[in-house]
C-alpha cells in the first residue's frame, strides 16, 4: 500500500454553520489524516451530523474552509464531493428498498460508469465490459461483507443490522478515499456491533480507506478508533487518542452533564 | 492395481488422463469457478513441496480445518502424497475440542481456511508444543499478525515451487513410496460420550470400500455432487475426496454455509447425501412455502402430494397402488412434482442417501413420492462408511438395505449387529483399549447397534444395543423400536413401553389431544377435558386398533415377534417436561416414569382392569397439585377374544 506522504486527507478550517439564529457549528477545525479511523463523538445536538453533512457537501459553511487532498473545495455539491472520493452512510438507512442487495450495491458504482445509453440498452461492447468490471468489484464487496446469501434479496426485506451492512457495502462500492459513517451501529445488538466493528477495521486494514465515523457506543469508539474528536454545542472541545480523550475534563463535563452556564 | 493403491497415485493418473476435465468447482464472487484435475495435482504438488520444505516427514500429522474449499482438498492430497496423515477437524469446534485433537493427534502442521481458525489455533498453540506451523488460505484480516509460525497458503506454495528446483523428482518419489496399507486419514469421531477417538483408515480401506459402493450404485464420471457436509466427517471424505478421485467426478463447494440450498439448486447434483436433519429442513421449507400460497394453489399442491405419498407408501409396502392414483401421478408430475423437484435442486438427482440415524417415514415417503430416489444406507467411520445400501427397486421403509460387496453381516447372540469388511479400520490412534472394544478377536466388528436380518437379507436396525433389553423369558425387547412404531400413529403422541425382566410387554400411551379431539368431534363424542377424553371407551378402542397394527407389524419380524404389546393403558395426563417425565428435547425419561407410575405398571402386570393413580402435576406458573384418576387397563388379546 503506497500512501502519499503529503498532509492530511481532509482539513476543516474554522468552519461555522448557521441555521437561522442557531449556530450549529462554530469555528470547528479538524483534520482527517490519511489511513486513520477518526471517531466524532458528542452529546445529542452537538453538531456531529452537521459536520458530516458539511464534509459531504450537503451543507455549505457560513464561514471557514474545507480542503480535500490539499485543494480548496468548500463550495462543492454532494455529487462533486462524491466524485472526489468521499462516500457516506446515513443515520437512518437510506437504501432502495425494492431493489435487490446486488442492485443497491451497483448504484454505488454509478459515479464510475460512463458510456452511452444506447450501448447500455443493447449491452454491447464497452457497455458490457464496463458492467462486468463493475460487477466484479461489487462481488468482491459482497464476499468481503459476507452477504452472499442475500445477494438477490430485496433490501427492504432484510433485518436492520443487515441493511446497515448493505449500506456500508454501497459506500464501499464507490471505492472511496474517505468513508463517512453516520452512526453505523445505532440500534444493533452486541453481536451485530462486533461484526460491524470488524468490518470497519477490515475496510481500513485491507483497502487502506480513511474512515470518519459518528458513534455513541463509547466501548466501540475506544476499541476501533485511532483518534477521537469531541463536539459539544457546535464547538470542538477535545481532539486526541482515545485514552487521552477519555480522561479529558471538558469531555467528562459534557457527558456527565456538569453546568454549562 | 499395485500402481494405483493410494489416492495420490489415483489423482496423478486422473491428471494425466483428463487434465482439462473439471475436478472441483467453487462458487466465489458469485460465479462458479472451476479447477481441473490438472490443477488439482499442480496445487497438491506445490503444497506438498512447501510442506516438504518445512520438513514434513512420512507419518507426520497435518490438521485440516475449514469449510469445504478446494484448497483444503488439495491440502489433503498434498499431505498424503508425502506420506503424511491428514487429520480433518470440525470447523465449528471450540478451542478446547480442537486442543484435545491437535494434541492427541500430535499434529505438526495445520492448514486452515481463515482468520477465525487461525485465532483458535494461536490460542491453543501454547498448550500443544508439537504444532509448528499454521498455514492459512484466506488472508483477510491477517495483515496485523506477526507470529512467525504463520504462513499463507500462497507463500507455502511459493516455497514449494522453490524447493522443487533443487528437488525436481521429490514429489513423484514420495508418491511412489506410498503403499495401500499406509494410513490415509485419521477421522476423529465426535462421540456422544467421552473423549473423541481417532479412527485410522488406510488407503486400501477407503479405495476398496469406495469402489465397491460406487460399482454397486453405478456411479459414473459424469456425477455432480455438492460438498457441503463437514470435511471432518468421514462421509464427506469418502464422497467428496475418495469417490471423486476414484471415479473421477466433479465436486462443488458452496459459496458459504448460508447459501447451500441456493447453490444446491444451481448445481443440480446427480448424487446427493444428506442426514435426516437436512431432509427435514428441506421438507419444512416446502411446507412453509405451501402455506404461503393462495388457496387454489395450496389445495392443488396438497392434493397431488397426497396422491404421491399414498402411491409411494403402497409401493414401499409391496401393495399395488390404486389405479386411480397411478392415473393421476403423471399429471401431478407435470403440475407439482417436477417443478418442486426443480425448485429443491433435485431435478437431476439419480441417487440420494440418508444415514446417520433413523429418518421419519413421512419425510422419506415425501421425497420418494416426488420421484427423488432417496435411499437409506448404513455405515460408520470404522467401516470406511459403507456397510449396507438399499438397492434401486428394493427400497423399504424399515430396513437399511443389504450389505455391499465383500461385507459380511451377522448378529451376535446378544442381538448386536456385527460386520466384516475390507473397509474395517486400522484401529483408534493411540487408543488400543477402545480398538479392542469394537474389534472382536475373530475379526468381527461391533457396531453398537441392535438389529436383525430379515429373510430377504435386509438389515433392520432396532436401536442402540445398550438400549435393548430382554423379557423375563429371554425374548429380545427393544422399547424405542416399539414406541416409534406406536408413534407413527397420528393419535399417539408419546408412548412408554415396559417389559424388561417381565413376562410380557406393556405400554403407557399418551394420546394426541388435537388429533384425538378432532376425531371425537367428528364422531360426536362429547368430552370435557384431556383426562375425560383419554378414558372414553371409544378412544380406548381407537388406540387398541393402533396397538394391534403395531403388533401385526412386529409379527413380521422374526426376532421381535415375541415382544408384542399385551396390555396398555392411556395416561390421564400428558407427559410433560415440567413434570420431568420427558426431557426438553422430548426424550422419554424411562427411569423416572417407572418410578412415578410404579402403581400403574404393577397394575398392568396384575389381573385388575382398572387402576387408581395419584400424580403430582406442575402448573406452568410452578405451583404443584395432585391429580387423581381412575385409569382403565386394556388387555389387547382378551378384548379381541371377547369381540
Amino acid at each position: 500500500m503506497s500512501r502519499p506522504p503529503a498532509g492530511p486527507l481532509l482539513e476543516v478550517d474554522a468552519v461555522s454553520v448557521r441555521f437561522g439564529a442557531l449556530l450549529a457549528l462554530s469555528g470547528v477545525s479538524l483534520s482527517i489524516e490519511r489511513g486513520e479511523i477518526l471517531a466524532i463523538i458528542g452529546p445529542n445536538g452537538a453538531g456531529k451530523t452537521t459536520l458530516l453533512n458539511v464534509i459531504s457537501g450537503f451543507y455549505h459553511p457560513y464561514e471557514g474552509r474545507i480542503r480535500f487532498e490539499d485543494r480548496d473545495r468548500t463550495h462543492l455539491s454532494p455529487p462533486d464531493v462524491a466524485a472526489l472520493g468521499v462516500a457516506r452512510t446515513f443515520q437512518n438507512v437510506a437504501l432502495f428498498k425494492g431493489m435487490s442487495v446486488l442492485d443497491n450495491l451497483m448504484t454505488g458504482r454509478l459515479l464510475k460508469m460512463g458510456g452511452h445509453f444506447l450501448l447500455d440498452a443493447i449491452w454491447w461492447g464497452p457497455a458490457k465490459r464496463q458492467e462486468l468490471a463493475n460487477r466484479a468489484i461489487v462481488e468482491r464487496i459482497i464476499d468481503f461483507l459476507e452477504i452472499q446469501s442475500i445477494r438477490k434479496t430485496p433490501a427492504g426485506k432484510l433485518p436492520y443490522g443487515l441493511q446497515k451492512r448493505v449500506e456500508l457495502g454501497r459506500a464501499l462500492a464507490a471505492e472511496p478515499k474517505l468513508l463517512l459513517l453516520d452512526e453505523p451501529m445505532a440500534g444493533m445488538n452486541v453481536e451485530e456491533k462486533e461484526d460491524m466493528s470488524r468490518f470497519i477495521l477490515d475496510v481500513n486494514g485491507e483497502f487502506g480507506t480513511t474512515i470518519a465515523l459518528i458513534e455513541h457506543d463509547m466501548g466501540v469508539v475506544m476499541d476501533i478508533s485511532d483518534r477521537v474528536v469531541v463536539l459539544d454545542y457546535g464547538r470542538k472541545i477535545a481532539d486526541g487518542p482515545p485514552e487521552q480523550v477519555r480522561k479529558d475534563a471538558a469531555v467528562l463535563d459534557a457527558y456527565l452533564g456538569a453546568s454549562h452556564d | 492395481m499395485r500402481e494405483h493403491d493410494t489416492f495420490p497415485k489415483l489423482a496423478r493418473a486422473n491428471a494425466q488422463r483428463m487434465p482439462d476435465r473439471v475436478a472441483i468447482r467453487e462458487k466465489d464472487y458469485g460465479i462458479w469457478q472451476s479447477t481441473t484435475w490438472g490443477d488439482y495435482l499442480a496445487h497438491g504438488r506445490a503444497i506438498a513441496l512447501g510442506l516438504a520444505s518445512l520438513g514434513l516427514r512420512r507419518g507426520d500429522k497435518v490438521a485440516i480445518v475449514g469449510d469445504n474449499r478446494p484448497e483444503l482438498y488439495w491440502a489433503v492430497l498434498a499431505t498424503q502424497a508425502l506420506g503424511g496423515v491428514p487429520v480433518p477437524l470440525y470447523q465449528d469446534s471450540i478451542e478446547k475440542e480442537m486442543e484435545y485433537i491437535i494434541d492427541h493427534a500430535e499434529a505438526r502442521f495445520a492448514i486452515v481456511e481463515d482468520q477465525e481458525q487461525v485465532d483458535k489455533l494461536l490460542a491453543l498453540r501454547g498448550r500443544c508444543p508439537r504444532l509448528e506451523t499454521i498455514v492459512y488460505d484466506d488472508a483477510r484480516g491477517m495483515r496485523a499478525y506477526s507470529e512467525t509460525c504463520l504462513l499463507s497458503l500462497a507463500e507455502l506454495q511459493e516455497a514449494g515451487r522453490k524447493f522443487e528446483i533443487g528437488h525436481p523428482t521429490y514429489f513423484d518419489d514420495e508418491i511412489a513410496k506410498g503403499r495401500g496399507g499406509d494410513i490415509a486419514i485419521i477421522c476423529y469421531t465426535s462421540g456422544t460420550t467421552g473423549t473423541p477417538k481417532g479412527a485410522m483408515l488406510s488407503h486400501a480401506n477407503l479405495i476398496v470400500t469406495a469402489r465397491n459402493a460406487a460399482e454397486a450404485e453405478g456411479l459414473g464420471a459424469d456425477e455432480e455432487i455438492l460438498s457441503y457436509l463437514p470435511m471432518a466427517w468421514i462421509g464427506d471424505h469418502v464422497f467428496s475426496y475418495a469417490q471423486a478421485i476414484l471415479v473421477g467426478f466433479a465436486i462443488n463447494c458452496p459459496e458459504s454455509a448460508a447459501t447451500v440450498l441456493h447453490d444446491l439448486r444451481e448445481i443440480g447434483p446427480t448424487y446427493f447425501f444428506a442426514p435426516p436433519r437436512i431432509w427435514e429442513t428441506l421438507l419444512t421449507n416446502v411446507m412453509v412455502r405451501i402455506e404461503d400460497c393462495a388457496w387454489p394453489k395450496r389445495r392443488l399442491v396438497r392434493f397431488f402430494l397426497d396422491v404421491a405419498q399414498e402411491l409411494e407408501r403402497a409401493r414401499l409396502s409391496g401393495r399395488t397402488p390404486s389405479a386411480w392414483r397411478r392415473l393421476l401421478y403423471p399429471l401431478g408430475r407435470v403440475l407439482v412434482y417436477g417443478p418442486l423437484r426443480d425448485n429443491l435442486g433435485m431435478r437431476r438427482v439419480r441417487r440420494a442417501y440418508t444415514a446417520g440415524e433413523a429418518i421419519g417415514p413421512e419425510i422419506f415417503v415425501f421425497f420418494r413420492g416426488l420421484g427423488i430416489n432417496v435411499k437409506q444406507l448404513y455405515g460408520m467411520t470404522e467401516a470406511s462408511v459403507f456397510v449396507t445400501i438399499q438397492r434401486d427397486g428394493d427400497v423399504r421403509l424399515d430396513s437399511v438395505g443389504t450389505p455391499i460387496k465383500d461385507v459380511a453381516l451377522k448378529i451376535s447372540p446378544e442381538g448386536e449387529v456385527l460386520y466384516k469388511s475390507p473397509g474395517v479400520f486400522q484401529g483408534y490412534f493411540k487408543n488400543e483399549a477402545a480398538t479392542q472394544q469394537v474389534m472382536l478377536a475373530d475379526g468381527w466388528m461391533r457396531t453398537g447397534d441392535a438389529g436383525f436380518l430379515d429373510p430377504a437379507g435386509h438389515l433392520k436396525i432396532i436401536d442402540r444395543a445398550k438400549d435393548v433389553s430382554r423379557l423375563g423369558d429371554g425374548t429380545l425387547f427393544a422399547p424405542k423400536y416399539v414406541e416409534n412404531k406406536l408413534k407413527f400413529s397420528p393419535y399417539v403422541k408419546e408412548a412408554v413401553c415396559v417389559g424388561q425382566d417381565r413376562p410380557y410387554v406393556t405400554a403407557l400411551v399418551n394420546i394426541d389431544l388435537t388429533a384425538v379431539g378432532n376425531w371425537a368431534e367428528r364422531r360426536s363424542i362429547a368430552y370435557t377435558s384431556y383426562t375425560d377424553l383419554s378414558q372414553k371407551p371409544e378412544v380406548y378402542e381407537l388406540i387398541e386398533r393402533e396397538v394391534e397394527r403395531v403388533n401385526r407389524s412386529l409379527l413380521e419380524d422374526d426376532v421381535l415377534k415375541g415382544a408384542q404389546i399385551r396390555k396398555f393403558l392411556i395416561l390421564h395426563k400428558e407427559l410433560d417436561p415440567d413434570d420431568e417425565e420427558i426431557t426438553r428435547t422430548r426424550k422419554v425419561r424411562r427411569g423416572y416414569i417407572a418410578q412415578k407410575y410404579a402403581a400403574l405398571i404393577e397394575a398392568l402386570y396384575g389381573n385388575r382392569d382398572r387402576a387408581q393413580v395419584e400424580a403430582k402435576v406442575t402448573y406452568e406458573d410452578g405451583r404443584t397439585g395432585m391429580v387423581r384418576a381412575d385409569v382403565r387397563i386394556c388387555d389387547v388379546g382378551a378384548a379381541r377374544a371377547a369381540r
